[in-house]
Order: C-alpha cells, then structure tokens, then sequence
C-alpha cells in the first residue's frame, strides 16, 4: 500500500518524477538537434513521412468527410434561423482550419500513427535492436528516432490540410448540393472571411506544433517502456492518452495566443 | 581517439577488470571483480541466471558504467572515454546478442550490410561482395532475401553473426550464443565461434551456462555466482575442480550451495503444522 504521507516516498516519487521530465526535456532538444543530419539522408525522412502520412490518411480523409457533413447540417440549422445561411461556408471553412482540422486531425494521427511509432520502437527495444544498434557505433537516437520524429513533424500538417480540405468539401456536398444553400453565396463568403495568414497560417501552425507533440510524445513513450510485451502495450496506450490530453490542452493554449483581439 | 603512447608496450590483455563493482541503482549485481582476457582467447563467463554474466558484456562495451574499479580495452579505461571516443572503441568490438537482435523490417542481406552502410562509403558493388562473403562464412549465402521472421532461431543467430564481423571487429562478445537452439544449431554456433577466433585472430567472451559446449571452445572458464568469481580455470581444471559450487555448477546438481528452494518461512508455518 501506498502511503503518501510518508516523506521517504513522496520524495523518492517526486525525485523519479523530476529525473523522468530531465529525460524527457533532453530528448526533446536532442530530437530538435538532428533536423540538420537526418535532412542529410532524405531517404530515411521520406520513407517516415510516407509511413505516417500516407498510412493515416485514409482515416482522415473519411473523418474529415463526415465531420464536414456534420458541419454543413448543423450550420445551416443555426445559421437559417438568423436568415444568413450563405455564410455557411465561411462558417465550415473558419471551424475546419481554424480548430478542427489541426486539433481532430492530430488526435487521429495520434492514434493511427502515434500507437505505430510507440509499439514500433518498443518492439525494437524489446528485441534488444537498440542495444545492438549502439554496440554497432550507431547512435539510435539519430538512426531511428530523428527520422520519424520529422517525419511526424512533416507529415501533420500535410494531413491536417487535407482534413480541412475535405470537410469543406463534406460541407459544400450537405450545404449546397443536398440543402440547396447558394453556390456562390457558399464559395464567395468563404473567400472573403478566411484570412490567409490569420486563419489558414494559424492552422497550420497549430498543425506544426500538434505534430511535434504527438510525435515526440510517441517516441519517448517507446523509447522509455519496459522491455516486456505488459510495457509495450501500456506505453502504447499512454502515448494515445497524453497525446490527446497534451493536443487539446494546447489547442486552448494556441487559440487564446492566436485568435484574441 | 588519444594517440598511442610509441614507448608503451602493447597490452597484452584484450581486456582486463580491475576490482570493477556494478549495479542498478541500489542493487549491487558485481562485487570487486578482477578479470583477464588474453589477447586471441576465448574466455567464458559461466554462471546461474541473474549471477551478473551479461552486465560483464554491458561493461565492456560501455553500455554501463562501473561504480568502482576499471575497465581496460586494449588498455584503454572505458569511463574515461567521450561520446565518440566510446562509438569508436565500439567499432572495434562485435556484439552477439541472446537472440540475435535482428533488424525485423530488413532482410537478411540488409541486416549484414547496416554497419557498412552507416560507417563506410563502399560502392555498392562492393558492399553486396562483402555481405555475401560474410553470409558466406556462416553458411547463409541463400537466405539472403529472407526476412528475420522467415529464418529459424539458429539462423538469425548466424545472421546476427555476420552482421558483428562485418566491420572485421577484434574484439567478439557473445550474450547466450546458445539458448534456444537445437543440438545441431548449438554445434554449429560453437564450430563458428572457435573458428572465427582463430582464423581472424580475434577475442572472444563467450556468456554462456551451457557447459558442454562451452568446454569444448573455451581456452579459460570463469564462474560467477551472486556478482562473485568463485572459480576458474581451464575446461579441465573446472571439471576436476573440488570447489562446492563449482562442481555444482559442472554436473548440474540441483541442489548445492545454489539451493533448491527460494528462502521462505518455515514449511510448519506455511502448511499450519505445528512441531
């Protein structure tokens, strides 16, 4: 049994604690430092973001469809009762690149690819792969981490992008060809309400900074586990659980920075 | 890398543990312990589970620290080493791990040629001529397009054999070369580490408690039991040996100064007998 009134544990888990965010901060600026050489060997990048990027969009792409019906129905209830219902797509385009896209899209990298990246380097821990790797004078961190690492970095807001494409489509099909709200209206209000750099830019940079957190999340999640399968699944589930905490807390982080006036 | 010192002999010992104490934390798993390799030996760390074999081969290769004492390379006293002072005397040592620790999504040709491809600029031509000749050696020049998970367990440990010698290592440590593997693989993997040995001219330290393959390849036998050397010697000295757990230890007794049963309360206790 636990007792958290005694002193001897609750400084013994505050040390561990410590040590374990040190660790952590550590690998995160180690990760940071290998942009330079893993640019060096595109093919190991390339390779990464084809495996994350390409792997999860299917996901995406089917969520960003229905996520965009979703919007365009439910716009337009709202919007018809204030008799602006042309404005429903600047109302679908501001949601998706604004907050959507980026945020739902990297809760669902976090689970397709984010569980990949943790199981995928337990795995390799597991089967001492890692340990042969450094006995082999190849430094892991730079070898298997750094690639995927930018890979995730790289691949986010490419699929956040695509997410926010194709729920504006999902939108336009529900609003427009099912409803029948104006065509132009839809395509028109859109172009003139959605700032460039203020909106689609702060999208993406949220995107930027979603990926960077779900990946190195993922990572160090598998770099840490216990080497046993029981270790594996649970850094597996944790990477999904912090991932999606760390994404939506963020969110509110970055949109209070971004949107307020 | 420091340049060598031309006055200085060349050691003689390939490696060598000075009074070296090393654990995990709290735990203590070696205590003072003094060990030497000879240079063209083939020296095994013999000894029950958890007797501290493998943290000797994460000694060496620098994977660990020592608490106290030293731990010579060619010489060279390993925690004083940087980050590429280590990677470079890690390029001189080949590792076999317990169970070969193969790149799972690369083939096996891949696997034999990663640490050419990641330390040396050979054209392709070349590399593909080394891989095979290194597949070769182990008798597995045919598999190469196989994947890890389409070869046997004694396979992928030959495999993980070639891919230790691709960079011509002097030094080979072996984890477990053994565990789990048919009489044939077994017999196979001993010829293989003997033959290397000699024919490259290399230092083995074999960990290993199969004791009658062991034998029969190792030049020296030592036995560690509970992070102590309690004895060694040659195969013929550790066979004749009177020493209580050493011969426990040779002829597989079950029970010796390595009990039988795990410390426990007493049996009347457990069973509600009372004497």
């Amino acid at each position: 049994m636990i007792n958290w009134l005694n002193p001897v544990y609750v400084g013994r888990a505050t040390r561990g604690k410590l040590a374990d965010m040190g660790y952590g901060a550590r690998l995160f600026l180690r990760l940071l430092s290998t942009l330079g050489p893993t640019l060096r060997r595109p093919r190991l990048l390339s390779e990464q973001i084809f495996f994350l990027g390409n792997y999860s969009l299917a996901i995406i792409v089917v969520s960003g469809l229905f996520v965009g019906f979703v919007l365009g129905l439910q716009g337009y209830y709202i919007l018809q009762r204030y008799g602006s219902s042309e404005a429903l797509g600047l109302m679908v385009a501001l949601s998706l690149v604004r907050e959507l896209g980026p945020v739902v899209a990297a809760l669902l990298f976090a689970g397709r690819a984010g569980t990949a990246l943790t199981a995928g380097i337990g795995l390799m821990k597991a089967g001492e792969q890692l340990a042969a790797m450094e006995m082999m004078a190849v430094d892991p961190i730079q070898r298997v981490l750094a690639p995927r690492f930018w890979g995730g970095v790289i691949a986010m807001p490419l699929l956040g992008a695509v997410f926010s494409a194709v729920g504006i489509l999902g939108g336009w099909l529900v609003g427009v060809a099912m409803i029948g709200v104006d065509q132009g209206a839809f395509w028109s209000q859109m172009q003139n309400g959605v700032e460039v750099w203020a909106d689609v830019g702060n999208g993406m940079l949220k995107s930027v900074v979603f990926g960077l957190t779900v990946t190195f999340i993922a990572l160090l999640q598998g770099h840490e586990c216990q080497p046993t399968p029981e270790g594996v699944s649970l850094a597996t589930t944790r990477t999904v659980v912090m991932a999606s905490l760390a994404v939506l807390g963020l969110d509110f982080v970055l949109t209070a920075m971004m949107f307020s006036i | 890398m420091p340049e060598s010192d031309a006055s200085k002999p060349l050691p003689e010992n390939a490696v060598e543990l000075r009074a070296v104490t090393c654990g995990y934390g709290d735990r203590v798993i070696l205590e003072n312990i003094n060990l030497v390799v000879p240079k063209g030996s083939v020296v095994a760390l013999m000894g029950t589970s958890g007797g501290g074999k493998t943290t000797v081969l994460r000694l060496i290769g620098r994977q660990l620290k020592p608490m106290s004492g030293q731990v010579l390379v060619n010489g060279q006293d390993m925690a004083t080493l940087d980050a590429a002072g280590i990677m470079a005397a890690r390029r001189r040592m080949g590792m076999l791990f317990q169970f070969g620790a193969l790149f799972t999504d690369l083939s096996v040709f891949e696997n034999v040629a990663f640490p050419l491809r990641e330390h040396t600029q050979l054209p392709e031509s070349v590399l593909r001529d080394l891989v095979l000749m290194k597949l070769n050696a182990v008798g597995l020049r045919g598999a190469r397009d196989l994947l890890p998970s389409e070869i046997s367990g004694g396979m992928s440990r030959r495999v993980a054999l070639a891919r230790a010698m691709a960079l011509d290592p002097e030094l080979m440590l072996y984890d477990e070369p053994f565990a789990g593997l048919d009489p044939i693989s077994m017999g196979i993997a001993a010829r293989l580490i003997r033959e290397l040995n000699d024919t490259m001219g290399l230092t083995s330290i074999v960990v290993s408690h199969d004791v009658e393959e062991t034998f029969l390849i190792a030049d020296h036998i030592v036995l560690l039991a509970n992070g102590r050397i309690v004895g060694q010697g040659t195969p013929a000295e550790m066979r004749a040996s009177e020493e209580p757990m050493v011969r426990q230890f040779v002829h597989a007794a079950p029970d010796g100064p390595v009990r039988f049963h795990y410390p426990a309360q007493d049996v009347g206790h457990d069973f509600g007998v009372r004497g």
